[in-house]
């Protein structure tokens, strides 16, 4: 899949939050979104997974030449889109395991019980997760544990196209080394990422392609995986006027 | 009628059919003294049953139209039919049962049920049961499960120590309309130390228009015993309306567990009034499943009466109203003896204009010692045109009651819209999602085909709310 932002500006509850972002991501590209807090990077990924509460002003999304901004978040997760939530939301009386049950079913229809169940099993337990399948949606959760099922329903998934925004917060190391490997183990010509961190750890692992740095709703700065190591030694505050 | 399909929909393919109206002995519209001669007589009742209902319908016509809960205001009483019997007899096997009715049921998918799952079906057609049966094993031990009539024939002593005795005629208009004018119903004794795994099941199907259903249900559970009674109720799509009107008593005996679970899906033209009490003696269990959805109005506030040391009460009700539909619902309990508990849950969703109330009653009279209860009501609403209220009335007398109450109103979240969308599901199979994970609580105490079939409801009621 191919990804291009086309000076994208969009606003939420009338307040101006992107103003003219423009970024392409081609097929089999791992990108890096860094950025100080309140930049934008999650209304990016809120409004690329389209979030009926944030407006395109101004711009366009591209999947592979065609303008994705009619669609809404199901049209775009049967294109391959998927995000995975900074803050992964609770939904009391649902199991994880329904949700997986429809959302695989939303791309195979013929999809028997059996096998979903063999391919959740699988994923699983490679995922340390198997606990959580019946219980309800991220409901009493940890942070950690969190995550982990936001990478589960990725790796099951399989989007052409992943958002990971903030994958790496709250883990520890040993989780983050887990969940990121799991990502890296999708990589090929037909998965590209944007991955949406604070941290360059996660991408000693992931290896991007390349990294842009947000502020104030543009992308001010472009450049290899280096560039991630510069912001680690000097901040934000050195690269960003 | 095209307004109709839409606040139905779903129910219409499923519920909506009717066939036609035929029948043996048929009531002229209205109500008066004759008239309820006239049913008293057809049935060849006691003396005692004809002069019962004709003190009810005193009673009925003095007492006023209540004027809180749901409007009552278009319910003209002349209009209706008040007996109606399509059938000679009641059968005992469902091919004895006439064919036009026997295909009603069939469409129900009640013949498969009963052999698939349960101890006993009582299914009633109009004011007639037409069908009764009870499985061999449980009827040698003792279990009776017939209709109420059949009751009051065979059965006149346990008939008369109880009938009346839980809802008196007196206690409100709708329950000594029942009194004067009751036609079926199932009767239920379980004798003591008797315990039936297996759910009893009676379905009521109103099929004419203009109709009155006023089944009336006696449950005794003696000293020990246990029993799970299931009641279904649906009406076809009819553009006027029907009323339903059922007084169940349910006496549960030192030791006793009974479970009556309901779900009623009316068509939207019903107006279902009706009044469910039940008396729970020392260490009895009492717990009432309600589950409501459709009608025009529902007035109906399952109530337990803890009348002895160490019972217990659940009430456990979901609510569901569409457009122009008022589920006005809720539970009352009624501590009369020390070291008693009861829980109350509800849940209630409302959809397209649709007004859920919840309405309560825990009352814990002073000197009644060490009552325990708790009582959640939990609304969801779908958009903003549609309206919750509760009012819940908490009448604590005694300082050692511990009391627990919360309630909650909630939109369906967009971020939990968003969640569940942005992983490939359409919005009305998620809204489907968080509607029944929200009445999962409930949902899980249904026996599993009653459950699919609610969640089947629901989703169709989800499709295409946004």
């Amino acid at each position: 899949m191919k990804l291009e932002l086309i000076d994208l500006h969009v606003s939420f509850e009338g307040k101006r939050i992107l103003s003219g972002v423009s970024l392409v991501i081609s097929p089999g590209e791992v990108h890096a979104l860094m950025g100080p807090n309140g930049s934008g990077k999650s209304t990016l990924s809120s409004v690329l997974a389209g979030h009926p509460s944030y407006k395109v002003e101004q711009g366009d999304i591209l999947v592979d030449g065609k303008s994705i901004l009619s669609l809404n978040a199901s049209e775009r997760a049967k294109l391959g889109l998927f995000l995975s939530f900074q803050n992964p939301i609770e939904v009391q009386g649902v199991s994880v395991s329904k949700l997986l049950f429809h959302a695989l079913k939303s791309q195979d229809p013929k999809l028997s019980f059996v096998d979903f169940k063999k391919r959740v099993s699988d994923v699983a337990s490679k995922l340390n997760v198997e606990f959580a399948l019946e219980r309800d949606i991220n409901v009493g959760f940890s942070g950690g544990e969190k995550k982990r099922l936001e990478v589960l329903q990725l790796l099951l998934l399989k989007p052409k196209l992943a958002i990971l925004d903030e994958l790496d917060s709250g883990l520890d190391i040993d989780s983050l080394n887990l969940l990121a490997s799991a990502v890296n183990d999708l990589r090929s010509s037909d998965f590209s990422a944007l991955v949406i961190t604070h941290y360059p750890r996660i991408l000693g692992v992931l290896k991007p392609d390349f990294v842009h740095v947000l502020s104030q709703g543009k992308i001010v700065m472009s450049g290899s995986k280096e560039l991630a190591s510069e912001i680690e030694k000097h901040g934000y505050g050195a690269l960003v006027k | 009628m095209s307004g109709l399909k839409v606040l139905n929909e779903g129910y219409e393919e499923k519920y909506g059919f009717n066939d036609p109206e035929s029948f043996v002995f048929k009531t002229a519209k209205g109500l008066n003294g004759s008239i309820v001669s006239q049913i008293s007589a057809v049935k060849n009742e006691p003396a005692w049953m004809r002069d019962f209902r004709l003190k009810a319908l005193d009673i009925f016509g003095k007492k006023p139209m209540p004027t809180w809960g749901g409007d009552l205001s278009k319910i003209d009483f002349n209009k209706y039919t008040y007996f109606l019997n399509p059938s000679e007899k009641t059968a005992h096997s469902w091919d004895e049962v006439p064919a036009d009715i026997k295909k009603t049921f069939d469409r129900l998918g009640i013949p498969a049920a009963e052999q698939k799952f349960l101890g006993g079906v009582g299914a009633q057609y109009e004011s007639q049961t037409v069908y009764h049966k009870l499985r061999e094993d449980l009827a040698k031990q003792g279990v009776i499960f017939t209709d109420t009539d059949t009751a009051l024939k065979e059965h006149p002593e346990l008939f008369k120590k109880f009938f009346g005795t839980v809802v008196p005629p007196g206690d409100n208009k709708f329950a000594a309309l029942n009194t004067a004018v009751w036609s079926g119903g199932s009767f239920v004794y379980i004798p003591a130390g008797v315990k039936v795994k297996v759910p009893l099941q009676a379905y009521f199907r109103i099929n004419a228009k203009n109709i009155g259903q006023f089944e009336r249900t006696l449950i005794i559970a003696d000293k020990d015993s246990e029993v799970h009674y299931i009641e279904g109720c649906t009406a076809p799509v009819y553009s006027t309306d029907s009323l339903h009107s059922a007084v169940v008593e349910v006496i549960a005996l030192e030791g006793a567990k009974v479970r009556y679970t309901t779900i009623q899906n009316w068509s939207s033209n019903v107006y279902n009034l009706v009044t469910k009490r039940a008396f729970a003696y020392k260490n009895a269990v009492v717990e009432w499943v309600d589950g409501n959805l459709g009608s025009a109005l529902t007035m109906k506030y399952p109530c337990v009466v803890l009348k002895g040391e160490g019972a217990r009460a659940d009430i456990l009700s979901v609510a569901y109203a569409g457009a122009n539909q008022h589920q006005d619902a809720g539970a009352k309990i009624i501590h009369l003896a020390s070291n008693t508990t009861s829980r109350v849950i509800s849940k209630s969703v409302s959809k397209s204009g649709g007004r859920s109330t919840y309405r309560g009653l825990v009352r814990i009279p002073s000197g009644v010692k060490n009552v325990v209860t708790s009582v959640r009501c939990d609304a969801l609403l779908l958009d903003s045109k549609s309206r919750s209220d509760t009012y819940p009335s908490m009448k604590v007398e005694e300082p050692s009651a511990t009391v627990a109450h919360e309630a909650s109103v909630g939109r369906v979240g967009e971020e939990q819209l968003f969640y569940l969308t942005s992983r490939g599901l359409s919005k009305s199979e998620a809204l489907s999602l968080i509607v029944l994970g929200f009445i999962a609580e409930f949902t899980k105490e249904l026996p599993m085909e009653y459950s699919v079939e609610l969640n089947k409801l629901i989703s169709l009621e989800m499709e295409g709310a946004l």
